[in-house]
């Protein structure tokens, strides 16, 4: 078996190599330029006689170029590169051929060099005339006469399948087994097995419009939506965390649901396109439409501390262009950013002007701060359907206790209040020094009101040293002030640039002659405000009171600061141990210490020490809001209605009277709240600002401010844009919009953007594109195997109004698509990959579908459509490695764990690795085809991964609980369920050895057999022996890792 | 078991060049769009590239990656004028104009922060290294600094993804995996490209799984993550009450169904993926032996400093050897420690602790079984910091930095470029990311500029438009 293997593989081999070098090999008599010449142009000469004019080599003023046709064929002074049918005279079949080192072509130093069959190819190509054509993926798609050969059955794919296969002497495949086909066709447009019900209704059906039916209902199912956003979100690198650096979490989960119903409701593609790029400039935009528009949100960003605002504009400037290119153009602009394109005729203006169009995206390069305040951008409240309906008891009740609140009266408690707080500092007694000084050169200076102001050079740390001679006695506690002047930074109160300080330690002493100072030690410390930290080295979580009077035990890093809360008095209030019991007027000394070490300079600028005999605290006015501050203040008859309003509605607020109604209310606003967070998301949305300007960056430097301004603009030689849609809406009027730009990506002159779509769409249904790079319609792309049907779909496709369900069901109507995948060992021999369509291609599927097409068998999946991105398990300590902030994973219990890999939780740095292992892109980048590997990882995926076990235990666990109750009977429903087919004599024996030695080990080893059963959430049915059900187990474990589980045939 | 045709493709498309890739026709077989299968793992790929015999000096190589940044005026690069300048403005003619990270804002106050570590020769080479690595120091004679480093990313993440790939836009294979494809791997029981990662010391920095990927290359070039607590490798350990034995029942059925399966579709796609379950089922059970260092004797625990199995970097370094001697082609260690913005004299103290005995251990370790020949190690960061203090630490900084590399091919007991007094810039023999991955690709006996693979129409490589061997440190 293996040296078949290897016959396969050498015949594989000789083929791709008739076919990469003798241009599809198959009809080579008359050459064609696009197909058979351009490439080899492309490829091996473009580099110095393309569009690169920087790099261009050779010939004439500007270096000889072979990609535009009137330069190909100039007078180069005398001689010619290409002259029409005169191979002597033509320079580059001279030089192709030439053995002159110095004079052939490409140069013996080059990279790339041209073959026996490369130069015959170009040689004849002269001599027949050396006609020239413009790209081909760059003239629009003309209408031509189909093809008059029919296929029985098909429709007009056929004639353009079939005419080829004809030209070539190639029989095609008949029609699948009809079970293979309904699982083919299940996978391709809903992701999900057939049911055994479903294929026996199909099995059974023998009317000619059996296969129509079920192709209806699945294009009418949710679930086809579900199916094609794998594929689109893809293209648009739809994820849930920004990818840079700590890869945050970014709420845009309802773009995804944009997404899936705008497949189901079959939303015309071009105002799919629309609305993606430009639904915020659509005319009164509605929420489905602004969701959309999160679109462009989508990209990587970055909260990394430290991150040039500017630089990071530019990248995603770049990736923007990058990816709406490669998803409608299926053009490689990006590769212009630096310099003009090396193949295609983008220049490095077009890369710059296409950029422009997302110039008005309202971004930031660095989104500081973000990392904990998940401000990544503009965002809306999406609510769920539910919520309504769930708000509108508990309003009732808000309205209700509303209302009794504002009905009682408490005036006369308001007046006795604002007495109370209106004399509340005259407890506290300033403190007058004898002497204040700092440390270095750090002055303190008296003014008038008893405070002190620092002066002098700021040094990196400092401690104030005050004395004053006092009466002790009785007193019970030390206030700090520290007060905004005009003379310090951002109006102080600190010293540093931002006008924070950090008070690390505040020590007082009694001082003596005689005897050593008596240090005082204090029990409380509570300030005004205090700052919140993030660093995890801080085991306060904060600039805090209490770091000032902890003797610095904790570091003498920490201490009391005030950011962001600056410009503005705050008072740190310290209480003493004990009462100080000594009689008569001592010398007190209070140090300010400020040795703060994380960085430099943050000193106190201004402030006042003051004591008191009564119990110390904050002088409660000060901890009022300050516009109620300012309020009180104001003499009470001198308050206009609106200042009494809102000081008497503050005090409502406080009020001890009205208490129990303020909880009540309090605690329905917190429902109410709670309940609209559960059914309300966030999505990022654009919103348009004015633009920013746009420069051609040379060689893509972003600190290179020289280039040229550009405007936005599409490719210079492609069709221009005409009419702009929204002139009135702009600052300058003559500005072309991103709306601008989805009109023209879905005009019908545009010439690739739905031969694109098609040939993407051909690969998702037939295994390969015909045209195989997805991501390249360029000159280094591939000329297409079926030229004529791919305008063809295209014409279709714009024509029919970009309606998408009606080109999948054109091309799932086809014979070409129904056709078996077994290949002759003939056929396989002629066309390895499948380029000729006379059978259907065979692959895994996709990622997400393994995950759904496991719990589907096993009766796990819920089919719930749309919601949060969910959290499946994972093995503990994939995110160990993301910080800012640290990360655990907390898988989703409940109907969440079941849900389609689709709503996966799409962790750009770390994705799940089940997803990863079966090739799901990070979707950093825009992607258009997922690589297919097998490699051992994904085995493990399936052996091993608790979904998949628990996924395989409860599809036992069906089948025991079922009414086959014999071992064969079992089998047969497992393979009906899980393959669609039945299991023939040899894997019915090859899986009854398995469960006859699994039954001897688990019965010698119940308590294994408990374990395995019990991986996962799901509760392990309680009427099963476990043994039985483990032994089981082991079969369906098996059934899951066979390789047809996983391939559409 | 090899059913991937690397073989036949380097006998029938090498024709052109001798020796290299063999140009588009192979581009095509391996591009992502051919219908046939990506086929087998890593393991028993042979590779793309063909070596020209005698020019192969290494089989492997161990990154030690030193993220976040480490300091080269604390490590590798003294700078004596630097510390007569402490606490003075750093000259504007030094920074005007240039890049700058978190001490965006304070360009017109910016100061000199003299070296905060003594520097001291090692050696009979004489070396200039940091009293902060005596153990480093021990093996002076052993290794080449290169003092001369430029990258042009001054953020973590992206300049991470130089590092590792050429380029900084997501996407583009990591170091490990063009290795692995140019190459292929030496050991069929393990993934060819493995990673190790150990934090402390300094603030961990976020490391991004795309550090390893492969980027628009097959996903079985990947690295592969080995982790100290939990599964060893995702997924590697059976599910709860399946013994080894039971797996190795399970997957032989597997087998027989597919083989099977086979007679009827004849794909070579299935072949494969009975291959693929031998090797997951070789990695279920090598993996447990590799990481379980009970075999090792007293004195390597004791050259290493660590009873291993404690996730720290000593006892990755000792992991490392083990994988080396298992045939990995590409292991990286990543220390998460470097990032010294503040309080770097004490953060670089216990970082350098932190790597220094286990990093000379491994080099002992490696010669004392004569695999340092054929070995290349690497140690240094993304980039290096400033001269410039941001309060008493340093900010990022890519004008000049310093690594050294020390193994097979590499002169020892040597050193190469410098920086400016300051320690500012590269003035001597720069030697640029793409540079350092052109010397590596060419110890192994590859052109950097062959070893390409063709992605929307164009042949990237490693180097991206750059790259130069350093033939000048090289024996």
């Amino acid at each position: 078996m293996h040296r078949l293997a290897a016959i396969h593989t050498l015949l594989a081999v000789s083929i791709i190599f008739v076919f990469s070098f003798d241009s599809q090999g198959l009809s080579a008599e008359t050459i064609d330029f696009n197909r058979d010449i351009r490439p080899i142009l492309s490829d091996n000469c473009y580099a110095c006689h393309g569009p690169d004019g920087a790099q261009r080599q050779g010939g004439g003023e500007h270096g000889l170029r072979l990609d535009v046709e009137e330069q190909a064929f100039a007078d180069l002074g005398g001689h010619f590169a290409i002259v029409p049918g005169d191979v002597e005279a033509s320079e580059l079949i001279q030089r192709i051929h030439s053995t002159d080192d110095d004079f052939v072509m490409p140069p013996r130093d080059h990279r790339k060099s041209l073959t026996a069959t490369q130069k015959k190819l170009l040689s004849q190509w002269v001599e027949q005339g050396a006609e020239w054509s413009r790209h081909w993926a760059y003239v629009a798609p003309r209408k031509q006469a189909r093809p008059s050969v029919r296929r029985a059955g098909g429709n007009w794919i056929d004639a353009y399948i079939t005419q080829q296969l004809e030209a070539q002497a190639v029989e095609p495949l008949p029609q699948a087994d009809k079970r293979v086909l309904l699982r083919r066709v299940y996978f391709d447009l809903v992701g999900l097995p057939p049911s055994v019900e479903d294929i026996e209704t199909f099995v059974s059906d023998s009317s000619t419009h059996a296969w129509e039916t079920v192709v209806d209902r699945l294009l009418a199912s949710p679930h086809f939506g579900e199916r094609l956003a794998v594929y689109w979100l893809d293209l648009v690198r739809y994820a849930d965390t920004v990818g840079y650096h700590g890869d945050q979490d970014v709420s845009v989960s309802p773009f995804r649901d944009y997404v899936i119903n705008a497949f189901n409701a079959n939303k015309p593609f071009d105002q799919f396109t629309k609305e993606q790029l430009a639904g915020d400039l659509l005319p009164s935009p509605t929420q489905e439409q602004l969701i959309a528009s999160g679109y462009n949100k989508l990209g990587m960003m970055s909260a990394e501390g430290g991150a040039q605002p500017k630089e990071y504009l530019a990248k995603y400037a770049s990736d923007r262009v990058r990816t709406a290119s490669t998803v409608w153009l299926g053009a490689t602009l990006g590769c212009a950013e630096c310099h003009n394109h090396k193949f295609d005729p983008f220049t490095q203006k077009d890369f710059y002007r296409f950029a422009a169009f997302f110039a008005d995206i309202e971004e930031r390069g660095l989104y500081s701060g973000a990392n904990s305040d998940s401000n990544w951008g503009p965002t809306i409240r999406v609510p769920d359907e539910e919520l309504a309906g769930l708000l509108q008891p508990i309003d009732k009740q808000i309205e209700a206790l509303t209302q009794a609140y504002e009905q009682v009266d408490v005036s006369s408690a308001q007046s006795a209040w604002e007495t109370q707080m209106l004399n509340s500092d005259e407890t506290w007694k300033y403190l007058s020094p004898d002497e204040a000084i700092a440390k270095h050169e750090t002055m303190l200076k008296s003014l008038e009101d008893s405070s002190l102001l620092a002066t002098g050079p700021n040094a990196d740390t400092n401690t104030y040293t005050f004395k004053t001679t006092v009466d002790l006695n009785g007193v019970t506690g030390f206030r700090l002030e520290v007060l905004p002047h005009e003379s310090l930074p951002a109006q102080g109160p600190g010293r540093s640039s931002n006008g924070n300080f950090v008070l690390s330690e505040f020590k007082a002493s009694v001082l003596s002659d005689t005897e050593d100072a008596r240090p005082l030690s204090f029990s409380k410390a509570q300030a005004t405000f205090e700052q919140k930290d993030t660093d995890k080295r801080n085991p306060l979580k904060g600039f805090r009171a209490e770091a000032a009077i902890d003797g610095d035990e904790k570091g003498n890093s920490l201490g009391w600061a005030v950011l962001p809360e600056v410009g503005q008095t705050h008072q740190l209030v310290v209480q003493l141990n004990e009462k100080v019991g000594m009689e008569g007027r001592v010398q007190l000394q209070i140090e300010l210490v400020q040795n703060y070490k994380r960085s430099v300079g943050h000193t106190i600028g201004r402030f006042r020490l003051s004591a008191t005999r009564e119990t110390p605290q904050i002088n409660p006015l000060e901890l009022l809001p300050k516009g109620i501050r300012e309020l009180l203040l104001i003499d009470s008859s001198k308050r206009n209605t609106d200042q009494k309003n809102q000081l008497s509605g503050y005090f409502r607020s406080v009020a001890p009277e009205l208490s129990e109604l303020r909880s009540q209310l309090e605690a329905a606003k917190q429902k109410r709240e709670t309940v609209e967070a559960a059914h309300t998301r966030l999505t990022l949305i654009t919103r348009r600002v004015e633009p920013r300007e746009m420069r051609v960056l040379n060689r893509g430097n972003w600190m290179d401010t020289s280039g040229e301004v550009v405007e936005p603009g599409v490719p210079h030689f492609l069709h221009q844009i005409v009419e702009r849609s929204d002139t009135k809406l702009l600052s300058t009027h003559t500005r072309a919009t991103r709306l601008d730009l989805a009109n023209w990506l879905t005009s019908p002159e545009n010439p690739l953007t739905a031969r694109v779509f098609v040939n993407r769409l051909w690969k998702m249904l037939f295994g390969v594109g015909l045209s195989k790079v997805l991501d390249d319609l360029g000159s280094q792309g591939e000329f297409p195997t079926h030229p004529a049907l791919l305008d063809a779909l295209a014409l279709e496709f714009v024509e029919s109004g970009w309606n998408i369900k009606q080109l999948v069901k054109l091309m799932v109507m086809s014979q070409t698509y129904r056709q078996s995948s077994i290949a002759t060992p003939k056929l396989i021999e002629l066309d390895p990959f499948n380029r000729l369509f006379a059978r259907q291609s065979r692959f895994r599927i996709d990622a997400e579908l393994i995950r759904d097409n496991a719990l589907a068998v096993s009766g796990l999946l819920v089919r719930e459509l749309g919601g949060r991105s969910v959290k499946p398990y994972q093995p503990d300590g994939l995110l160990r490695h993301l910080n800012f902030p640290v990360r655990t994973y907390q898988h989703d219990h409940g109907s969440n764990q079941y849900r389609r890999g689709v709503y996966t939780h799409w962790q750009r740095q770390f994705l799940h690795p089940a997803l990863q292992s079966f090739d799901a892109p990070a979707r950093e980048e825009c992607t258009a085809e997922r690589s297919r590997s097998n490699t051992p990882l994904a085995a493990l995926v399936l052996l091993n991964d608790p979904s998949y076990v628990e996924a395989a235990r409860v599809f036992a666990e069906r089948i025991l609980e079922s009414d086959a109750k014999t071992d064969e009977e079992r089998f047969l429903r497992i393979f009906l369920q899980a393959l669609s087919r039945e299991p023939v004599d040899e894997e019915q024996e090859v899986l009854s050895k398995l469960l006859v030695d699994q039954r001897m080990r688990y019965l010698a080893d119940p308590d294994a057999a408990k374990l395995v059963v019990s991986v996962g959430d799901w509760p392990t049915s309680a009427r099963l022996n476990e043994v039985e059900l483990a032994s089981w187990l082991a079969v369906t474990r098996a059934v899951f890792n066979m390789h047809e589980f996983i391939t559409r045939n | 078991m090899n059913f991937l045709p690397s073989e036949l493709c380097r006998r029938t498309f090498l024709r052109q060049n001798s020796y290299g890739v063999g140009a588009a026709a192979l581009s095509n077989l391996l591009s992502r769009s051919a219908n046939a299968s990506e086929g087998s793992s890593a393991a028993d790929w042979k590779g793309v590239y063909s070596v020209k015999p005698g020019t192969q000096k290494i089989k492997r190589v161990i990154h030690l990656c030193m993220a976040g940044g480490p300091s080269h005026l604390e490590t590798l690069d003294y700078k004596p004028k630097l510390a007569e300048m402490d606490g003075k403005p750093m000259p504007k003619s030094y920074t005007e104009g240039k890049q700058i990270a978190q001490l965006q804002g304070q360009e017109n106050s910016l100061k000199c922060l003299g070296p905060q570590h003594a520097f001291q020769r090692f050696g009979e080479s004489g070396q200039l290294i940091s009293s902060l690595l005596p153990e480093i120091g021990s093996v002076a004679d052993e290794i080449c600094i290169v003092r001369s480093m430029q990258t042009d990313q001054i953020n973590h993440d992206p300049a991470h993804t130089l590092m590792n790939t050429g380029g900084s836009v997501p996407g583009r294979p990591s170091m490990g995996s063009w290795l692995l494809y140019g190459l292929g791997a030496q050991c069929d029981n393990l993934p060819g490209y493995v990673v190790l990662t150990s934090v402390g010391g300094g603030q961990s920095q976020p490391i991004a799984a795309r550090q390893w990927h492969s980027g628009f290359l097959p996903s079985r070039f990947q690295g592969v993550e080995f982790r100290s607590q939990g599964d060893p490798v995702l997924y590697v350990n059976s599910p709860p009450g399946v013994a080894i034995a039971d797996q190795r029942d399970l997957i032989d059925t597997v087998q027989s169904l597919n083989r099977m399966g086979n007679q009827t579709f004849q794909d070579p796609e299935i072949a494969t993926r009975i291959a693929q379950y031998e090797l997951a089922f070789k990695m279920q059970t090598s993996t447990p032996e590799l990481m379980d260092l009970s075999s090792e004797p007293s004195h390597i625990f004791e050259l290493y400093g660590t009873k291993g199995g404690d996730g720290s970097f000593a006892s990755n370094c000792l992991l490392a050897r083990r994988l080396a001697e298992r045939g990995v082609r590409f292991i990286q260690l990543y220390h998460r420690g470097w990032d010294h913005h503040g309080g770097i004299k004490d953060g670089a103290k216990v970082t350098a602790g932190l790597v220094d005995r286990g990093t000379a251990a491994l080099i002992k370790d490696l010669k004392q079984r004569g695999m340092l020949e054929d070995t290349l190690v690497i140690w240094g960061g993304e980039f290096g910091r400033t001269p410039m203090a941001q309060g008493n630490g340093r900010d990022h900084h890519i004008m000049g930095f310093s690594c050294w590399l020390a193994g097979g091919g590499v002169k020892p007991g040597y050193h190469w470029g410098a920086t400016d007094e300051l320690g500012y810039e590269a003035v001597e023999n720069k030697v640029h990311v793409h540079d350092l991955h052109a010397t590596m690709l060419h110890l192994f006996g590859i052109d950097h500029t062959l070893l390409t693979h063709r992605f929307q129409g164009r042949d990237f490589r490693l180097t991206d438009v750059g790259g130069r061997v350093v033939h000048e440190i090289l024996t």
